[in-house]
This record gives C-alpha cells, structure tokens and sequence, in this order.
C-alpha cells in the first residue's frame, strides 16, 4: 500500500488522500483570460516514468493539501517540500516526530 | 508390510486427541496434529480426485500448499467451502470432507470418458471445437463444458461465519519459520525489535519438521523458546502472506481452527491483516518440481520431499518398494531414512557421475543406485505398479515394479512475494531455479528463496537478515549470533538430463490441476505461441488455483527447450496476490450487508424512523423517501405530500445539504473568484444563488449563500457535490490564492438543516417565533436572518427549491430534532406534514430547478439555462474555458420541459429522445434526466437535455425505452412548468 508522509500527521496510508492532480505545472492566474495557457493547464499532461509532483489532499486527516514528489515506478516518495500556506508547520519539529499539534 | 502403516511412534501429532473427521460420509479418524491430507493417507485413502479435463484418477503429489490435485469441499450448508487444498487444512473434529470434480463418485466417475476424448480438449480446443458452427455457439456450449471441466462449487446459502480485518504494525516482519525465518526472527528479537512471525503452517520449523536429527530437533526447539521468551516477537501460524505491496505492507490471512471460531461469540474465522513493517525478511522457502514423464500424474506419484514429510512429520509409511527419480543431490539423506523406516528403496538418478559419499550413504542402507537412468513412463490403472527407466548401457528400457514413485527434478524458490513488488525473478544457472531479482530497499532474504539450501549457511544467512532487518528498523545494538546447529551436509549440486522431456505414448503432465501436457506445449509452439505470458492463456498452464506453483519452471523449461533457447530467454510470468487462495468473505470482512460502505444519517434520522419515514439510498446518505402518512407506497405517497405542499405547508430534512461557513476579510473577493455570478455586493442579510464551474468550464455545482457579516458567509451546496465543493475551496484557499485572508470551514455535520415549504410557512413561522419579524418587510425572498430559539443559535434563509413560499433554517446537530418537533406544533393547527425526498424532488421539476441529475459535469451555463447568471465584468474560475468555440456551440445538448402527449406508458428516465419522423437508431438526440407526476398539471413532466434545447419548444419528439419496448411521444416545453412569473416566492 502506498503510504504517504503527511508533514502535519505523520506516516499514513493512501486510503486518507486523495489524488489531487499534477503539481508540477503552474496554474494561470485566475484573471487570465487567453485559452491556451487554460488549455494546456487543464488538459495537457506528461505520463512520466520516475518522479512526479503531486497534490494530495489529506481527507481524512488534517485536510492540508499537500505537494508530494512521487516516484511513478516505485511509489517511493521524497519528503514534501512546498506548502504555502503552512511553511511554519512545515519546518518545524512536528515534521521530525510526525505527531500532530 | 502394509503399504499405508501408521508408524506407532514418531511425527509431530499429539496422538493423544483423537479426531472424528468424514468423507463423503465416511466416518474417519486422526490425530490433533494432522492434516487432512495425512489423515486420509493414514486411512488408506490414495485417490482424492478426478482431474480438471480428462477426469483421470489423481493422488497427493505434495505436501503442502503447491498441492495441485488433493482439492476438498469442506464443510456442508452455508458454511461450505469449495476447492480447500487438502495438504494445508489442520484436521480437526467434525471436519466433513467431500471430494470433487467427479459423477457419481471419485471411484466411478463417467466423466473419465473424457479421456477418450483427449484429441478434442489438447490446447486451445475451446477456441477451435465451440466456435462453430454459427455466432453465438459458444454461449450453447459453454454451460456444458463449465459442467464437465470443474472445480467445487460455492453455496447460494448465506455464510453465517464471521470475518475480519485488523491492522496492525511491527518493526520487522518475517515470512516463513523454516530454518532460515526462525533465525532470522530469534537474531533480530535479541536486537529488542518487535518482530512478526508469519508462517502459513500450524507448527513453526518448515523443514525441520521433516528432520529427525537430534541436532537440529534440539536446536529448533531452543529456538522456539527463546523466541516465546521475548515479549516482543509476535507469532503467528495458520497465517499465509498473501501479498506484498508498496510502503512495507503485507497482506496477511490468519485462518483460525474451524471447528474453535463460533460466529455466535463473535469470534472470527479467517482474519485479513494488513501488517504495516519497517523491514521485512522473506524467508519463504522452496518448493521442489515434478519430473515431467508418461503418466506421472497417477496416485502413488509423489514430490519426494512430500513423502519425506509425511514419513517424518506424519509418521505414515507411504510405500513398501519406493522407486526415488531425482536430477540432484537433495533425495539421498531422506531416501536412507526411508530405508531405515524398512522400505526397499531404489534411486534413479538421471545423472551418469554422482558424489561419491552420496553413493556410499545409499549403499550403506541397502539403497539401489542406478545412474544415468531416465524415467519413460509409470504403469498403473488406480495406482502407481511400476516404473519403465531408459538405463545407459542397457539397449532396452527397464521396468522395475513399485507402489511408490517419488520425484525430485530440483527445487523452485518460493518468490512470488519479491515479484509482487514489481521485481522480476532471475534464472540463476548455478541452482537451475528463479531466484528474486533483487530486494527492495528494507527487504531481505535468506535461505532457499535464493537457491541456498545446506542447513548450517540456511541459518547463518536467516541470522544475518535478521540483524540487518532490525537495524533498518533502527535497533542497531549488536547481541550474540545464534548458535549454528552441528550437521554434515552435502553441497547441493543437480544436471539437467540430456533431453528435456522423454518421448512417451502415455500423457506427460506439466500442470496437473489444469491437465496440462507436454503435448499441449508442443502444439502452441507449432501453432507460434513464443511469450511464456501467452502460453500460459492459451494451454491454461499455471492458471488453476495452485498458480502452477510446480507446473510454471517445467513449462518454461519445456518452451525454451522446443525454442532451442535457454532458460533465461524463455522469461517466467508474472506473480500476483494472492499467494494462495483466500475466500471472499475473509477480504469482505465486516463489510456486508448495511456494513457494506459507511452509512450518513441526518440528525433527525432516529425522529423519522420512528414516525413512519420510508429510507432510500442517496449516494452515502439514508435519507426519507416519503412517510407513511401519505401512503403506504412511494406512488401514492409523494403524490399526497406534493399536494400539501403546494397547497398547506409541508417540513422536509435537508441536513444532507453540504453547509460551508466562509469567514475572513477577503471572503467576499474570494466568492466572487469561486462564483460566476457577483458576490462581493450581496448585501449583509440576503442570499444568492450562486453556479460555481470546473476549471474547464463545465458546471461544478449550484447552491445558495448568504451573507451575515462583511466578512461571514454561509454556503449551501448541493448534498451530491457537499464533499468536492468542501475540497475544493480548501484546494483554492491553500495552493491557488494562499494571499487572500480567508478561511472555509464544513458545518455539514455540525449544523441540521430544514425547511418548511407552502402557502401556509410564514404562519408556521409566525408561530413558532413570535418575537421575530418575518413578514415580507423584514424577510423578504432571499433575504437571511440570524436568530435563535431559546439560547440556540439559529440561520434562517427564505428561498425555495419547490417554488413555493419556503424558509430554510438551520441550527446545531443536536437541536435540530427540537427544532423539527418545535415547527410541526406550531404548524399543528395548519395541517402541517413533513415530506421526503421524492416529493422534494417532484416538486423542483415542475419549478426547473436542476439537479445532481442534470448536473453531469459535462453542460455548461447555457446547457442548463443559466447563461445569464455569468458575469461579464469580473473573472471567475472556469470563465476561459466555457469560451471555447465547442461549448459556445448552437446544438449542444441543453435543458427541456417534456410534457407527455400520449396516453399508455409514462416517461422514464434515461429514454433516449429523437425527432418526430427520423429513424429511431444510434444515441439520439438527448434524454430524459428527470420524471414526475406533476400533481398540478395532471400529466406526466419531465426534464431533459436535448439537441438544440428550447429552439425546438412546441416541437413534439419520440422518447425511446427500448428495454422495456416503449416509445411515446412529449412536446418540448419551457423547463419551468408552475409559476413562470415567481409570484408565489413574493408573498
């Protein structure tokens, strides 16, 4: 089973996330009013065979959305690196022990 | 001596309990300790079934899970249990038995006509014989063929067993407690690890349980002492490895004594568990491969090492004149012991040159030795007789008689759990077996699963595994390294035979679950069959339930050798969970019936439920589907609370609405981004209704918000999209927008909604609230209020889904029942009821309100009528997209009122909808989403979504049911059937 290091909870199973699509490429900003930016964004992926940035939601936890750089081959997932909106929890000790505040 | 003695001393049966088991009736008896395989053995029962196709008569060729033919019905009425391998059941009291695959009996069985029939059922007959002689054969053919190829067949009672599942977690897990698993548990135990000990037998010791030597009986048994010693070493038997799989998890199935596990005390029978470890060790063992020869599946054909273990561990002497066929060194110290148990034994070794301390310790017990000597084919009709060897230097081949044939054509290393991982196994020339190709990082192994099989370096190898595991756990003190136990042993060496397979009239199995033969393989290699992978579908070979656990190398040594390719290059198949067969009630577990997925239940649910509600399904929610007040069916009953909604006042649960409170100083900026339609200027005190889209410009969902401070709002949404709404404004708060000052919160469960809808709410409310002002003035239509009932904290909102004067209020979970049994007294006097969920929807079809069923993520704005909503001047999520040329298209699918024209059949959801006079083929031009009665025009209404939409109004068009034959005919309306002009909402 996949299991995913959720910086705020720890180690748990896929089964609380949910996939949340591809990270790694940047949104356009919601004024943007041109088509192609949109389309590519919205319909255009890479299928890669190695490491790959993704969103998963913590459903059934925390509920923070989280970036995740997930090996496709092997699942093997590095730690999560970016989340704006909690760089604080995301540096601190919680990340080490994996407990929750 | 009698051919099926139980030896009176010896084996590892507690020959004090005494168990009653049966046989087709038959009453038996065994020994607490056995299985039911060396039980029936110990009976003299040596024909345990009829094969797959050709229905020929078949024995125990293993001893353990690789059993291909021993496979039992056990059980009898809702506790049956089809196609057991007989090798892995712990015989206990009471067990009933049945054999299978055979008509009337396993002795006379008239399917062994079959056997005559051979030519028609070789490889790929199903595809070549059934096709004909039209279309559609096959389907004639099949019910007969299921019938005369087969395994056990499952009940249509209802299981009363128990199941379960548990999760649980260790440092390191270890599979298997052969000699190398219970080294590598004791060694990484010392270390303080908690470790967990699977092994799919009831006893611990794999091999060892077949060893009599004093060394290694004491060193097994101080083993398992010190490991029961350690508090931290979970052991658990009976259990079996289904499957390995990402992040160090482990798929485990403890299967409890049958006859122990009593449903009526809760108790389980079989466990799933889902074992979650930091290292894991696979000590898994190997299984020893058949020789592939003419007849080779008669009874009396055993693996060697099956009758070593069932000697030693069973104690049973399986035959008097045993005839031992081997390609390696692995048969000579087992096949002395059978000599020394009193059989006369002969070894046929294909090999010209053998070791010579082997031959002496052959000669030493009387033991016949004949070197380069080929097995051809066995004779017998229900038993093994004889055997026909090509000898060297002997011009014709040589039948020597016996009563049992063992075989011994090398090992295969068990490593279907390191190839679960995606990891393919490797052909290691040096032992001729697959081996795992690598271990994944935190994985180890030891012992045979790599082709290492003398003892003493089996246990160093377990030693070091466990040592290397705990300190991946992070247990990195060193402790001593166990004791290696005295043994002399000979270095495991084997030669393949000069050619692969004999030449032989009679049958040579390489599958003996799937009847698969050498002949079969010999035919898709003409037909062109190269990849293994398409060999195995086409000949069946390794598809039965075994997974072709002895079948599998044999064929592929076979296919290389017709290929004239080596091994390697002849590739192996893939291995997939389950390791051995697992029943479906243990993987359902708990979840049957109402525990089949969780169930949502509005706070109300215990008022309903005991004041006539009627339950449906809606998606996870329990919700009324109509009281029984109104009728003692949904047919009249919606029909009834319809009516008092449109004419009195009705009170309906919409707790499963989805409810978001939106707070913070750009909350108003970020409704506006989430929306199409403006929010920033709502007033404080009113509510909108608002249509959100997906990013590509679709429609996401519609729902009403109000706002109650410059920087609260409240939002509802639809109870279908609650959770992906929720999701979704966490996702845009936290990744897209993390400027904007706001937070979302779900109030879904915290806060209970209802509604009261009808001419007569406002009196209702007059009533129920006397303090508060809610005459027109002061709540106007969309207009939201804060108040509160007693010191309860209450929203109220007026709008309507029904198209009449309706308020909606919510208030806390925990009050929402008073507040429900507070409105219908106040309403007493009015005639108020409450009204499920058909009547609710019902009456938003005659309003056009849409809903989850029109909402199919695939119409825009326009498609649903809502175009106008969008505004023009501020950018929302979604706005560039539903720009496309496509969406902006004039024959897009888009909402209709139907009103049926025609007398006999009624609309139906899903008809396929097409123009008056064209022909009723392909998908149509639209269908009908949503269908009622409509209480107000008499007829039958519908909602749809149509080509070209209400361009087409006053046309009349063909709704097509073909499933039930019915085509009838509705005119195009306005979507909107009562009150056009929104008169009844502005009272």
């Amino acid at each position: 089973m996949l299991r995913i290091p959720c910086p705020h909870c720890g180690l748990r199973d896929y089964t609380e996330f949910q996939y949340g699509g591809d990270a790694s490429k940047i949104r356009p900003v919601h004024t943007e009013e041109c088509l192609a930016p949109w389309h590519d964004h919205v319909f255009l992926f890479d299928n890669p065979k190695g490491v790959h940035r993704e969103y998963w939601q913590h459903r059934l936890g925390c509920r923070q959305w989280l970036i995740i750089d997930r090996h496709t081959a092997t699942n093997v997932i590095e730690p999560t690196t970016r989340d704006p909106t909690n760089s604080d929890l995301m540096n601190s000790d919680l990340m080490n022990t994996g407990r929750q505040p | 001596m009698n051919a099926h003695t139980r030896r009176p001393q010896g084996g590892h049966m507690d020959r004090s309990q005494v168990l009653h088991f049966s046989l087709e009736g038959k009453p038996l008896v065994g020994f607490k300790g056995d299985t039911l395989a060396s039980a029936l053995l110990a009976n003299g029962i040596r024909l345990i079934g009829r094969s797959f196709k050709y229905h020929r008569p078949r024995g125990f060729l293993a001893a353990g899970v690789e059993e291909p033919n021993g496979l039992f019905t056990l059980g009898s009425g809702g506790r049956t249990t089809p196609n057991v391998v007989g090798t892995t059941v712990a015989l206990y009291d009471g067990l009933i038995a049945h054999r299978q695959n055979a008509w009337p009996s396993v002795e006379w069985d008239w399917m062994a006509i079959n056997s005559l029939l051979a030519p028609l059922l070789s490889a790929g007959f199903y595809y070549k014989t059934f096709m004909g002689p039209c279309k559609g054969s096959w389907m004639f053919y099949e019910p007969f063929i299921r019938r005369a190829a087969g395994l056990g067949r499952a009940r249509h009672i209802k299981d009363p067993d128990r199941y379960d599942t548990r999760h649980a977690h260790t440092d390191v897990a270890v599979i298997g407690a052969g000699p190398a698993g219970l080294a590598a548990a004791l060694q990484a135990g010392r270390r303080g690890a908690r470790v967990t000990l699977i092994e799919q037998d009831s006893l611990l010791g794999g091999c060892l349980l077949s060893e009599s030597s004093p060394a290694l009986t004491e060193w097994r048994q101080q083993v398992m002492a010190e490991l029961a010693s350690l508090p931290r070493v979970k052991i658990l038997t009976h259990t079996t490895a289904l499957g390995l799989y990402d992040g160090h998890t482990l798929a485990l199935v403890e299967r409890r004594d049958a006859s122990a596990a009593d449903p009526t005390r809760g108790q389980a029978r079989e466990v799933v568990i889902t074992l979650r470890t930091r290292a894991l060790i696979l000590a898994t063992g190997a299984i020893e491969r058949p020789l592939v020869f003419g007849n080779n599946d008669l009874p009396g054909v055993m693996l060697h090492s099956a009758v070593h273990t069932y000697s030693e561990r069973f104690a049973l002497n399986l035959g008097s004149r045993i005839l031992c066929a081997t390609n390696n060194n692995s048969v000579y110290a087992s096949a002395c012991a059978l000599a020394q148990h009193g059989a006369e034994v002969i070894i046929a070794d294909s090999r010209p040159h053998i070791d010579q301390a082997l031959m002496e310790s052959a000669r030493a017990v009387q033991i016949r030795v004949l070197t380069d000597a080929q097995l051809i084919s066995a004779q017998g009709r229900r038993h093994v007789r004889a055997a026909t060897l090509a000898v060297a230097g002997q011009s014709r081949p040589t039948t020597l008689p016996c009563d049992l044939l063992t075989l011994s054509g090398g090992w295969n290393p068990t490593v279907h759990l390191s190839s679960h991982t995606g990891i393919a196994p490797v052909y290691r020339a040096a032992v001729d077996a697959f081996v795992p190709g690598r271990y994944a990082s935190g994985h180890y192994g030891a012992g045979a699963i790599h082709g290492c099989y003398a003892l003493p370096e089996v246990i160093r190898e377990g030693a070091t595994a466990g040592q290397d595991a705990a300190m991946q756990a992070g247990y990195p003190q060193p402790v001593d390294v166990i004791a290696i136990p005295a043994v002399s042993t000979v270095p495991y060496a084997f030669e393949l035979p000069r050619t692969a397979y004999p030449r032989t009239r009679q049958k040579a199995f390489v599958d003996f679950q799937t009847d698969v033969t050498t002949q079969d393989l010999t035919i898709a290699h003409e037909e062109g069959f190269v990849s293994v992978e398409h060999l195995k579908r086409y000949t069946t070979l390794g598809m039965g339930t075994d997974q072709g656990k002895t079948s599998n190398v044999n064929g592929i040594q076979h296919m290389a050798a017709l290929r004239d390719v080596p091994i390697p290059s002849a590739g192996t198949t893939t291995f997939r969970p389950p390791y051995t067969p697992v029943s479906i009630g243990a993987l359902a577990g708990r979840r049957v019936g109402q525990h089949f997925r969780p169930i949502r239940r509005s706070p109300l649910h215990d008022w309903h439920a005991t004041h006539g509600g009627v339950f449906t399904e809606a998606g996870p929610w329990l919700r009324v589907w109509y009281y029984q007040w109104a009728g003692s069916s949904v047919e009249s009953a919606y029909l009834e609370e319809m009516r008092v909604v449109r004419q009195g006042v009705g009170l309906s649960d919409v707790s499963s609405l989805g409810k978001i409170d939106i707070q913070g100083p750009d909350a108003a900026e970020f409704l506006n981004r989430v929306y199409v339609n403006g929010f920033a200027k709502l007033p404080i005190g009113k509510a909108r209704y608002g249509v959100m889209l997906n990013d590509d410009g679709t429609v996401l969902d519609d729902g009403t918000t109000a706002r109650f401070s410059d920087t609260q709002y409240f939002m509802t949404t639809t109870t279908a999209q609650a959770v992906e709404v929720m999701s979704r404004l966490e996702f845009l708060t936290q990744q897209v927008w993390p400027e904007l000052a706001v937070n979302v919160t779900s109030l879904s469960d915290q806060w209970a909604g209802l509604c009261i809808a009808g001419p007569k709410a406002r009196a209702v409310l007059q009533n129920a609230f006397p303090t508060l002002d809610s005459s027109d003035a002061a709540i106007p239509y969309m207009g939201a209020r804060e108040a509160s009932l007693g010191e309860v904290p209450l929203r109220l909102l007026r709008l309507s889904f029904s198209g009449e004067l309706a308020y909606e209020l919510y208030v806390p979970s925990e009050y929402g029942q008073a507040l429900w049994e507070h409105l219908l007294v106040a309403g007493a006097h009015l005639g108020i009821q409450p009204y499920g969920l058909e009547a609710l929807a019902s009456l938003r079809i005659e309003k056009g309100h849409v809903a989850g069923l029109e909402l199919d993520h695939r119409n825009t704005l326009d498609d649903l009528g809502l175009g106008k909503m969008a505004s023009r001047d501020k950018a929302y999520i979604g706005r560039a997209l539903s720009q496309r040329p496509g969406l902006k298209a004039m024959d897009r699918w888009s909402l209709v009122g139907l009103r049926l024209t025609t007398t006999g059949s009624p609309l139906r959801g899903g008809a396929v909808l097409f123009a008056k006079d064209e022909p009723l083929t392909g998908h149509g031009r639209g269908y009908i989403t949503s269908v009622t009665w409509s209480t107000e025009l008499n007829q039958y209404i519908a909602l749809a979504l149509y080509q070209g939409g209400l361009r087409h109004e006053g046309e009349e068009i063909v709704c097509a049911y073909p499933l039930k034959n019915e085509y009838t005919r509705a005119t195009i309306v306005s979507p909107v059937f009562i009150d056009p002009s929104g008169a009844r909402l502005h009272v």
